[in-house]
């Protein structure tokens, strides 16, 4: 496989998000006008300046009308992408090769869903005409095999993996209660947490992240460009993306304890950035925590934790807002929400407040500083054994 | 073919569902008398072809030789009108295409209908006919019909002699009996059906019995007390007990109806009643089976001398003999989930979406898939594909596969879940990741399952199901389910007086 990357081609230079959740207030277009504006302000720029568009949306829209119509955006190119819960960062990622090629000036990756208009709980998404033989599991239930596959391969004993799961959840709202816009903007007690109803196997409700409404966006330029339009941009250093063959159903010697889909994409991104230890490089993480067992296994498939010890990193409070490398410190998708099609641009926004030093105060990580200021998100698609990655990786500074 | 030259019964089977019904619990909930024992019943995601196939399945597992040739279906509860349910039958069965598959619906007298069309067919024609009789009985809440009935099938191959598989059970005899009169009726999409008072059935019932029987007798050259087994079939049961004593057959040859534990099957009664006596009957023996039903048909068969071996590799085979399938099955399915399966009781829907019709083009391009459960092996490295496909995942060798049919292939747990969330009409769904005997691992819904006995390595079979009703269109798939602990195969205490 050659990927080349296009460490520091491109750069950020304006971000906005919404508030994510039950946004009973806001229809899809309100929110894509609503993200769309705060990014254009960001960035110093009007609408008519950019010269291409890349709208990430699962459901809730479909060809690049559904964003040229709201915007009322004047003739120019509009694409409209879907990659499971990566598509927010697929048009982030689609965005920056349009840039980097020379064909555009400044592009604009945006995202949005609308979960909470259909009135059902959970996941709901239009499928093609079926045969009817798959199996009707729901995404908790496809992601429920992690733990107990985890706990036996690890040795880990079934109360334990509960409180490493339980831990991953508080950690997580922890993070969204200081964050004004995230979902749940409370601290949930452990208990509480390990106590909550089953969803699916060992999963209970706050082991499954927030079902919500929500847009988030992003302007791209070539890198050189980059201080017309803001002080302090963000570099992309590496933008990795893999769909895996899908066998994992199939295939006997796939034992749900990793999703190679990720280790691939942190390999080759890792590659891009001239990344050794990412847990030493990294000053942030945002990861797809769309349960907690993912989050667990991401510490490890992410190269951030031993195989088999990450449970014990979770324990210690290593990925804590104040630990050595946090993750998800804006709450991650367990608090802050998944709008699908916003996730991956709302990652890249956490990124965008820390790494330049706008997050609040009372939010702020510690580990942002000279020599260590790289974050990296990480965006899965599918289910385990049926994925796709998404691995990105941005920082406040050209590389030397 | 180096048969003797008769036709006759080559294989049989039965399927009796994993619920029971304790009769007390309807009682219990509606107030008012309990009835005792309890009920077959079947599952929330079968239906009567499910059943059958099932049935079928059974009989087919220890038949050598050739496929069968027809296929007859008949069910008073049919799955789907116009559109013929035997051909789901046969497509679950993985049968060449040139099997015919003919439906018989709507009344108990149909199964009668399926034996005598599968054995005029082979006798005529020296070919091979499968009969399969299934019934799912309904009634109102409180009802007899409810209490008193059980839900089932019941198969049966007729072929001539031969090295593959000999007859076991020769037909010598048949003789009809028809009339016209209102004993009982049901409109087309009714749940209930209607009875007469039930001693004018009784009078007019026992006299064509009785004109039946001693027409198949005299033609069989036989008397009444030469009748070794006597399985006397018919939802009208004061008919059928009165007839028991009035044909001058011995006492003792009356084959147990197991009322106290199944239920009487309706259609597939006669079928359950003739295995019965298949499963424990001695070489020249002589078994008349009597299908009260608008009249009457008295068949009477004489088993060979090859009875014995085919009963002995049955038992070899694991397969379970009526008996100990009659005293099996799991009996603390709660009243209000049975009413919620029989849709008597109108539950709050969960807050998902209903399930998608599958589409017919895509149904049918899947066909070896969906239906007859068949993956692919990768002939270049080995590796099985549950669902089939064309690229190998191990090798990426592409369209080079071999179809292998997974139906009969059993297999460990090698995960599983509970899920809350995913749509069921009988929540939780239960998940499993099996691994297959020989190779091939498939990640499906799990059946008849208790989750808080189920566990990594638990044994699983494949089990032909109905995934959901969206539109009237049954989604019918395989999914898993336990094996059964291997039954003791020995004559329970529910036995009647049969010797």
């Amino acid at each position: 496989m050659s990927s080349n990357g296009i460490r520091d081609q491109v750069a950020i230079v304006g971000m906005g998000c919404t508030p994510f959740g039950e946004r009973w207030d806001k229809g899809v277009n309100d929110l894509l006008l609503d993200a769309a504006k705060d990014t254009i302000a960001s960035a110093g720029v009007t609408l008519d300046d950019i010269d291409a568009f890349w709208l990430g949306t699962m459901a809730s829209g479909v060809s690049g009308v559904a964003l040229s119509k709201p915007l009322k955006i004047d003739y120019k190119p509009v694409s409209r992408l879907e990659n499971f819960c990566a598509t927010g960062s697929e048009a982030f990622r689609n965005a920056c090769y349009a840039v980097a090629s020379g064909a555009y000036d400044l592009a604009m990756a945006i995202g949005v869903e609308k979960l909470k208009d259909s009135g059902f709980s959970g996941l709901t998404g239009v499928r093609p005409v079926g045969d009817g033989t798959d199996a009707a599991l729901s995404s908790p239930a496809a992601f429920s095999f992690v733990a107990p596959a985890y706990a036996h391969r690890y040795g880990v004993d079934a109360d334990e993996m509960k409180q490493v799961m339980s831990r991953i959840a508080w950690k997580n709202h922890r993070n969204g209660a200081l964050n004004p816009r995230a979902q749940f903007r409370k601290e949930v007690p452990l208990e509480t947490i390990t106590k909550s109803p089953l969803v699916a196997g060992d999963l209970g409700v706050f082991d499954c992240s927030g079902v919500s409404d929500g847009s988030a966006a992003a302007i791209i330029c070539r890198a050189e460009d980059a201080h017309r339009y803001t002080d302090h941009p963000l570099y992309v250093k590496a933008l990795s993306f893999v769909a895996g063959p899908g066998g994992g159903a199939s295939d006997p010697d796939y034992d749900y304890t990793t999703f190679p889909e990720v280790v691939r994409s942190a390999e080759d991104a890792y590659r891009q950035a001239g990344i050794i230890d990412p847990r030493a490089q990294l000053a942030m993480a945002e990861v797809h925590d769309c349960f907690t067992p993912t989050e667990l296994v991401l510490m490890e498939d992410l190269g951030f934790s031993e195989r088999g010890l990450g449970w014990k990193d979770v324990m210690a409070g290593v990925f804590d807002r104040d630990g050595e490398l946090p993750v998800n410190p804006d709450g991650g998708l367990k608090s802050f929400g998944h709008p699908i099609g916003a996730s991956g641009l709302r990652m890249l926004f956490e990124c965008w407040l820390q790494l330049r030093n706008e997050a609040p105060p009372e939010r702020q990580v510690a580990t942002v500083g000279p020599g260590r200021n790289l974050g990296l998100t990480h965006n899965l698609g599918g289910a385990p054994g049926e994925c796709v990655s998404f691995v990105s990786i941005v920082g406040p500074e050209p590389s030397a | 073919m180096t048969g003797n030259g008769t036709t006759g019964i080559l294989a049989w089977g039965v399927y009796l569902p994993y619920w029971r019904l304790q009769r007390s619990a309807i009682g219990a909930t509606l107030g008012g008398p309990s009835g005792r024992g309890t009920r077959a019943v079947a599952s929330y995601d079968e239906d009567t072809t499910t059943m059958g196939v099932e049935a079928a399945r059974r009989t087919l597992a220890a038949l050598g030789g050739s496929p069968p040739d027809d296929l007859y279906f008949a069910t008073p509860a049919p799955a789907y009108l116009d559109k013929t349910n035997a051909t789901a039958v046969h497509a679950a069965l993985d049968l060449p295409e040139w099997t015919g598959a003919y439906d018989l619906l709507g009344s108990v007298r149909s199964s009668a209908a399926a034996l005598r069309a599968a054995h005029a067919q082979s006798a005529a024609g020296g070919t091979r006919g499968l009969a399969v009789l299934a019934d799912l009985r309904t009634g109102l809440a409180g009802g007899a019909e409810e209490r008193d009935s059980g839900d089932g099938a019941a198969a049966f191959v007729f072929g001539p002699d031969g090295a593959e598989a000999p007859v076991v059970a020769e037909l010598v005899a048949h003789a009809a009996a028809s009339a016209e009169f209102l004993d009982r009726w049901r409109s087309p999409g009714d749940a209930d059906s209607k009875v007469w008072e039930e001693r004018f059935g009784q009078e007019v019932y026992v006299p064509l019995v009785e004109a039946a029987a001693a027409e198949a007798f005299k033609r069989a050259g036989i008397v009444a007390a030469d009748i070794d087994h006597l399985a006397l079939a018919g939802l009208h049961m004061r008919a059928v007990q009165a007839v028991g004593r009035s044909l001058g057959t011995r006492p003792e040859a009356v084959v147990a109806d197991w009322a106290s534990t199944v239920g009487n099957l309706g259609a597939a009664q006669a079928g359950m009643l003739l295995a019965d006596a298949l499963d424990r009957a001695a070489p020249g023996a002589l078994i008349a089976v009597v299908v009260v039903a608008d009249g009457a048909d008295v068949f009477v068969f004489r088993t060979t001398d090859a009875l014995p071996t085919v009963q002995a590799d049955r038992v070899s085979r694991g397969v379970a003999m009526v008996a100990a399938d009659a005293a099996a099955g799991r009996d603390d399915l709660p009243y209000a989930r049975f009413l919620t399966w029989r849709d008597e009781l109108r539950r709050e829907p969960p807050r998902r979406p209903d399930p998608e019709r599958p589409g017919a083009p895509a149904t049918w391009r899947v066909t070896p898939w969906k239906w007859g459960f068949t993956a692919s092996d990768c002939r270049a490295c080995g590796f099985r594909h549950l669902p089939p496909s064309r690229v190998c995942l191990r090798c990426r060798t592409i369209d080079e596969m071999d179809p292998v049919r997974m139906a009969d292939v059993t297999g460990r747990v090698a995960t599983f879940t509970v899920d809350h969330l995913a749509y069921s009409p009988s929540p939780p769904v239960v998940g499993a990741v099996v691994d297959f005997d020989g190779g091939g691992r498939y990640r499906c819904e799990m059946t008849d399952v208790d989750p808080d006995r189920l566990a990594i390595g638990t044994r699983v079979e494949m089990a032909f199901r109905v995934l959901s009703t969206a539109k009237g269109v049954h989604n019918y798939f395989w999914k898993a389910r336990p094996v059964a602990a291997p039954p003791a195969n020995d004559v329970g205490e529910d036995r009647g007086g049969d010797a």
